[in-house]
């Protein structure tokens, strides 16, 4: 078993959606939190052979999307430094700040790397004593347990030259936050599958109890996108809500409990500020006191700068699901994956950028 | 950026191991993992494995699957 192709079956898939049909009677909104499962639902063509009364609708998934025009702002601060390095996923590389973006910067010769690993950043550090290296954190809990690896590695080698610009925020808070906000019926949540190995299922079990919305743990390939819909579909049905897991094969109840207890050694809960839902209590994480060494904001004196976010784009309302990329008057038109004015259409994984490569017409 | 693949591991030193993604050799930290061997598939994220792939629920998943939906 390769644990991919098993899980692309066509008589399978054929099963899952004629269940499905039967299953699905009323009109359901069920909302993806994870920009790698609108990818995949995109990729695989499933909101085509859903029936009509399935409405998927993408949310706050894609890390790169919920950055706050700040923090970009801020990093591209740190990128126009001279004693810089800035090593970052490429995901961040387009996405437009106020005045600029890294990609502009590295063009009027700011060193801006992409890597692959944070351990690589550390590896670049290494490398180049006489410089400053700044990792550009971002991401959810999938990628937040290795971000604290490499800060706990760099003060085990006693590195003194890197530093992370940490944006972490934590999915289950946004979901919240989102409920809470009463914008968008959500029937069910289709909960993100990485994450979910890290945090485990119980981490959402207070959507479905206090929130009374079903919840279903996904994993990423077609069969197993159809199988969570069903099991949400039932719950709704039953009246049930409760948080399964489709994803077995990958996650546990409890997580991973070594990542989540480097995690928890490295960061602390904080404030988080996503764009489009502005600041929520408690759902990013910032580095501990312990760590704070290695924290770029406590390095570098960041001046306050006024961040505006772009003229028109809607990435804001796309990413609490109450617009679709279609009825932004930019999307397609001037925002192209070419010319992005928002997030949602530079990161691979943005909803702009799905419907402009998948569902444009 | 919460893709992860899965991939094989062919051999482990410590926390790291070598995998292969799809017939690509890699370096992977295992440090989350317990008790990583050669042969176990995990799945691979920004160089770390974030979790091991349970080969009997993959399995059961699927046979519950083929039972109840296959349709020719």
């Amino acid at each position: 078993m390769r644990y991919i192709d098993e899980f692309r079956d066509r008589g399978l898939v054929k099963g899952l959606v004629r269940d499905i049909e039967s299953a699905s009677t009323r009109k359901t909104n069920l909302m993806e939190v994870c920009g790698t499962h609108t990818m995949a639902i995109f990729r695989s063509g499933i909101r085509r052979i859903l029936p009509a009364s399935v409405n998927l609708i993408s949310g706050p998934g894609c890390p790169v999307c919920v950055t706050s025009q700040s923090d970009i702002d801020r990093m591209l601060y740190l990128a126009g430094r001279k004693d810089t390095i800035i090593t970052t996923f490429g995901d961040m590389l387009k996405v437009p700040g106020t005045e600029s973006s890294l990609e502009k910067k590295h063009a009027s010769g700011a060193d801006i790397r992409i890597v692959y690993s944070p351990l690589d950043a550390l590896a670049i550090a290494e490398a180049n004593p006489r410089k400053k290296i700044v990792f550009l954190a971002v991401g959810f809990e999938t990628t937040a347990p290795i971000i604290a690896s490499v800060i706990s590695d760099a003060a085990e080698k006693k590195i003194s030259n890197f530093f992370v610009y940490c944006c972490h925020k934590t999915i289950p808070a946004a979901m919240k936050a989102l409920l809470e906000t009463r914008e968008i019926r959500i029937d069910g949540f289709l909960c993100p599958g990485h994450v979910s190995s890290i945090i485990g299922s119980r981490a959402y079990e207070f959507i479905a109890r206090d929130f009374n919305v079903p919840c279903a743990i996904s994993g990423f390939e077609p069969t197993d996108i159809l199988e969570t819909i069903l099991m949400l579909i039932r719950q709704k049905k039953d009246g049930r809500a409760c948080v399964e897991i489709q994803y077995k094969r990958a996650v546990q109840e409890q997580g991973n409990v070594k990542a989540k207890e480097m995690m928890d050694r490295v960061f602390e809960p904080s404030d988080g500020d996503w764009r489009g839902l502005g600041v929520i209590h408690d759902s990013g994480l910032k580095i501990r006191k312990a760590y704070r060494f290695f924290d770029a904001t406590a390095e570098f004196r960041i001046p306050a700068l006024q961040a505006k976010e772009p003229r028109g784009c809607a990435c804001a309302e796309v990413l609490r699901g109450i617009k679709t990329p279609r009825q932004c008057g930019l999307f397609a038109k001037t925002c192209t994956p070419e010319t992005p004015f928002g997030p949602c259409m530079v990161s691979t994984e943005g909803t702009c950028a799905a419907w402009f490569k998948y569902n444009r017409n | 950026m919460c893709l992860a693949i899965p991939v094989r591991i062919i051999s482990v030193n410590g926390t790291s191991a070598e995998v292969d993604a799809n017939g690509v050799k890699r370096a992977a930290d295992v440090r989350f993992i317990d008790n990583p061997k050669a042969g176990d598939y995990v799945l691979l994220h920004a160089g770390f494995a974030i979790e091991k792939i349970d080969r009997d629920q993959a399995a059961e998943t699927l046979a519950l699957l083929k039972d109840i939906y296959y349709e020719e």
